[in-house]
């Protein structure tokens, strides 16, 4: 009835695994009491949970990111303090059993579930309206993506308590993977949250690629998109060419454990080798589509608090093209050790080391911005100038890997884990952070506060130094990745450092919690009226804050690269529209949320051979989608008064903010005529 | 004249106003997109049996197994339930309501004959002990012909709600973008089949 | 019924005449490969550059004369998407082919 799920699968043994299930399970009942005391399911499902509209979807991307980074960062933590005591004699606190559950959890959660979400919301929030639009091109399946990637995270969270999680890596290597050497439900919840996540991955690269291909304000030629617009596009082109190698190479790991085929298994004809070509025909893509986001996020930031238009326009745009091109090219550097002959290692290296070239011109050309220009030292450019100077050192090493017979000395051993976290840390995520900054006003309606926002960066900035450059020197050193105990003395003081650099990490999380608390208590003082709190350049600080449902009451028309400027320096950014239309935009619906659901019940069945359960939540999600399909009923109209009404608000707004505005000297208009 | 301002013409943008007139060509292309990561799919799929396709593992060969005479009516009937699909689509064009709904029931029909001819053909290899878990070469075979049959079930499914739809609603904007479509997914579905009968099965007879 | 939401898509731009040249074409090239083997009496390079040949270009009739890509404006990033999808799969199958077949050698 229950397939192999039993009670036995909740690991009571397991103090550390209990404590965490029990404080997380703890944590949610005090958010659904809090939800339930104050009455407000009903909004919490038509407001935000059904919701089509891409900045709210956007919101709670973001928010799933920050959960999942914080689980992620303890898996973290974990692993420092066990290599930092686990030498020699003593064997630490962590069995080896557990320590792999842990590194295969915080790679596969940090990538998938953290990284993919945030860049993800930040698109929603931000591509739309920095194009001119009101949307997406298909919201439904926007929302859909958001609840296939929560229902994956759910899959790995409920892994932590009910069962295991896998212990081969995030990167599921086989034969480890197959049913002959891991048995248990590890491998297969690992295989179904990131296979499920996987699609909403894909549609979400769908997704946007049409909207910025298909919605952009007229007069928005592809060479007047806002630098974030073209990363984001870029970063679609990566997903939807690339995503489906994963899910096939996913299909094929399932069909082996749960059909007993040999595509990678050691017997009968299969060839494991084959698997880790698939995976990293996919997995080099995706590490570009975790930074192209951030590089777009940069290029935007370090353009505003220069008060310069972005260096070189046009080599930017052609930079991140030859950098997406050349990204499906270099996939075998993530095995040159695995037995390939010289001829294909030179050819992957050569363009492995190509691809440093594109980047070096995307960091002089910020340089370039910066140059000359006024630099406002606020949160977003601390962020920005953390990731230039660390960035460019940990590219460096990434050259130094992608030379073949170097990279047969390093290959697993931590110097290709401290070159890799300098690429996701200082690139991704202080990108990530930026634009969490740069963008959080114009989402919600105030700013963060700025000290603490800086306070979080340099304890992440200082600790992120002390976790990883001990383990450049301990690469050199010999010492391998994924070790749960070591007997290598020499290696200790590096690792006592490096969990060092993990509890300044911390107390930067902590700050940034700190900074969100504190932001929420002050917003009246932090409040963003005009909708432009850092004299921006693009389209999207044209709205208020936040946006009004429909973003733009008339979509703009656009001559120019930072079509804003242009508006504020002519006198036209908030010139009144001589009429209003009506506004059509989708109704919510519950279709996304119902088939994300459906999903995580489908994995959860087939991780536990439920398999009447698993047929059951297939066919709910086919009827869904067929339902959903059969209703042409989808869309509201918001009628022209109402806009007019909505915007007289904003204006009144503006009007009352001091004459001299955001901008300085921009004229807000007094009330015209009345629309017919 | 500022072109940055607001401009005052109903419809000036694509997405301004009510009904944007764009919709269909916005969900044709997105579908058209969806159906190159598809192309992705298959191509690991045909990759993974061109490295695995000769891994008999003892067991049994493609010369052996594949009959011709019977995969040529079943590339048959696809090719003609294509083909048949696209007339359905001049019946659209022409809003011929009635031509449309008897006109589906060809492709239905002879999509199910096929689907009908690839079941039967699994069956009857499981059955000798020739299944997908007897060798790599096998592994690939069920699985890349199997996921084009587990498509094209797909299609067939979509193609019996749109005869529900046609028959209810009418030749509606939302039921002709639909059934556009659906039309590509088809016409697609017949470009992987070549490539499977040709790859795996004719290549993998000489 | 809209009559310009048909046209401005290009899905439906076929006519009686595409589709029964279509299939003609395509008759006549899945006819050629399966006879070139069935009969066996030709050479199996020459019989593996007709099945190869003959789906290419039947795959361009299928691609032309039933999903209507060609050089109009309508078509042009479909096409486009279609190329660029071509090239990708070049990478990665041509590549997986190189780069297992180069593993075989040196290691099994």
């Amino acid at each position: 009835m229950f397939g192999k799920l039993s009670l036995a699968a909740i690991p009571y043994d397991n103090m550390i695994v209990m404590s965490a299930v029990g404080g997380a399970l703890l944590l949610a009942l005090v958010i659904l009491g809090l939800v339930t005391y104050y009455r407000k399911w009903t909004y919490l499902y038509q407001e935000w949970l059904t919701s089509l509209d891409h900045k709210k979807i956007g919101i709670m991307y973001i928010i799933l990111a920050l959960v999942m980074l914080l689980r992620g960062f303890s898996d973290a933590i974990m692993m420092r303090s066990q290599q930092a005591i686990a030498a020699g004699g003593s064997l630490g606190y962590l069995p080896p059993n557990h320590f792999d559950q842990i590194f295969s959890a915080h790679g596969s959660i940090m990538i998938v579930f953290m990284a993919m979400p945030f860049l993800v919301g930040l698109m929603n929030i931000v591509v739309p309206q920095q194009i001119g639009a009101r949307d997406v091109a298909f919201p439904l399946m926007n929302s859909l993506s958001l609840w296939l990637t929560a229902a994956g995270a759910m899959l790995v969270m409920v892994s932590l308590g009910v069962g295991e999680f896998s212990k081969a890596g995030w990167s599921g290597y086989a034969p480890l993977t197959e049913k002959l050497y891991s048995p248990g439900v590890g491998v297969d919840y690992w295989i179904w949250a990131f296979q499920i996540a996987g699609i909403g991955s894909t549609l979400s690269g769908i997704n946007f690629l049409v909207t910025i291909m298909k919605m952009r304000a007229p007069g928005m030629t592809p060479m007047r998109m806002p630098l974030f617009v073209w990363t984001a596009w870029c970063t679609n082109v990566l997903m939807v060419w690339a995503f489906p190698v994963l899910t096939a190479a996913l299909a094929m790991i399932t069909l082996d454990r749960y059909l007993g085929m040999h595509f990678f298994t050691n017997t009968l004809g299969g060839n494991m080798m084959m698997y880790a070509n698939l995976f990293w025909t996919w997995g080099h893509p995706e590490v570009y589509i975790v930074i192209l986001p951030a590089f777009g996020i940069f290029s935007e930031v370090v353009a505003t608090f220069s008060g310069k238009r972005l260096f070189g326009y046009v080599s930017m745009v052609y930079a991140v093209a030859a950098i997406t091109i050349l990204s499906f090219s270099v996939w075998v550097h993530h095995f040159f050790t695995m037995g390939a002959g010289p001829n294909v290692n030179f050819f992957f290296g050569i363009a492995t080391m190509m691809i440093a070239i594109p980047t070096g011109v995307k960091i002089f050309n910020w340089l370039f911005t910066m140059y000359r220009g006024r630099l406002r030292l606020t949160t977003p450019i601390y962020w920005t100038l953390g990731f230039i100077v660390t960035f460019a050192v940990g590219g460096a090493g990434g050259v130094l890997l992608g030379m073949p017979p170097a990279d047969y000395e390093l290959h697993n051993s931590l110097f290709l884990i401290a070159h890799f976290h300098t690429m996701l840390i200082p690139g991704t995520l202080f990108g990530f952070f930026a634009g969490y900054t740069y963008w959080f006003p114009k989402a919600v309606g105030f700013r963060l506060q700025e000290n603490w926002g800086k306070r979080a960066f340099w304890c992440w900035l200082i600790g992120f130094y002390l976790a990883f450059v001990p383990l450049y020197v301990l690469g050199f050193m010999g010492m391998p990745r994924r070790m749960a105990h070591y007997n290598n003395l020499a290696w200790h003081p590096y690792l006592l450092v490096a969990a060092l650099g993990t509890a300044v990490i911390a107390l930067g999380i902590l700050f940034l919690g700190i900074q969100l608390v504190v932001s929420i208590k002050k917003r009246q003082a932090l409040n963003d009226p005009t909708g432009d709190p850092w004299d921006g350049r693009t389209l999207e600080w044209m709205t208020s804050s936040p946006p009004a449902v429909y973003n733009f009451p008339r979509i703009p028309v656009v001559d120019e690269i930072d079509a804003f400027t242009e508006m504020k320096e002519k006198g036209a950014a908030y010139q009144r529209p001589d009429r209003y239309e009506d506004i059509e935009l989708p109704k919510n619906a519950p279709h996304g949320l119902i088939i994300g659901g459906l999903a995580f019940l489908f994995g959860f069945a087939l991780i536990w051979y439920i398999w009447w359960l698993a047929i059951l939540a297939a066919l709910g999600m086919l009827f869904t989608v067929i339902a959903r399909s059969c209703d042409d009923d989808t869309h509201y109209t918001i009628p022209a008064a109402e806009v007019e009404r909505i915007e007289n608000e904003r204006y009144q707004q503006l009007a009352a903010v001091a004459p001299g505005g955001p901008a300085g000297g921009q004229t807000i208009p007094a009330p015209v005529a009345e629309t017919q | 004249m500022m072109t940055t301002d607001y401009v005052a013409t109903i419809g000036a943008a694509p997405n301004e106003g009510v009904g944007r007139p764009d919709t269909i060509a916005i969900q044709t292309f997105g579908f058209w997109i969806y159906l190159m990561s598809d192309l992705i799919i298959f191509s690991t799929l045909f990759a993974t049996f061109a490295v695995l396709g000769r891994n008999y593992a003892g067991g049994p060969t493609g010369k052996e197994l594949f009959d011709l005479p019977y995969l040529a009516s079943e590339t048959l009937l696809l090719l003609v339930s294509s083909v048949a699909y696209g007339l359905v689509m001049l019946a659209l064009r022409d809003g011929r309501k009635k031509w449309v709904l008897m006109g589906l029931a060809v492709p239905l029909l002879l999509g199910l004959g096929f689907v009908s001819m690839e079941i039967h053909e699994f069956y009857g290899l499981i059955a000798q002990g020739y299944g997908p878990d007897r060798s790599a070469f096998l592994s690939s075979f069920f699985t890349l012909v199997g996921t084009h049959g587990a498509h094209v079930t797909i299609g067939l499914i979509w193609m019996a709600v749109m005869i529900g739809q046609v028959a209810v609603k009418g030749l509606t904007s939302p039921v002709q973008s639909r059934l556009m479509r659906l039309g590509m997914f088809w016409h697609f579905l017949d470009i992987i089949w070549i490539g499977i009968f040709s790859i795996v099965y004719l290549m993998g007879v000489v | 019924m809209s009559q310009a939401a048909i046209d401005s898509t290009g899905a439906s731009r076929g006519s009686l005449k595409a589709y029964l040249t279509g299939f003609l074409l395509a008759l006549i090239l899945t006819a050629i490969p399966f006879a070139m083997v069935m009969s066996g009496a030709w050479s199996s390079a020459a019989t593996l550059a007709a099945i190869f040949g003959a789906g290419l270009v039947q795959v361009l009739v299928h691609l032309h004369y039933f999903l209507h890509l060609d050089t109009s404006s309508e078509a042009r990033w479909n096409v486009l998407a279609m190329v660029f999808t071509l090239l990708i799969m070049i990478l990665f199958v041509g590549g997986s082919l190189w780069i297992m077949s180069n593993l075989y050698h040196r290691m099994m």
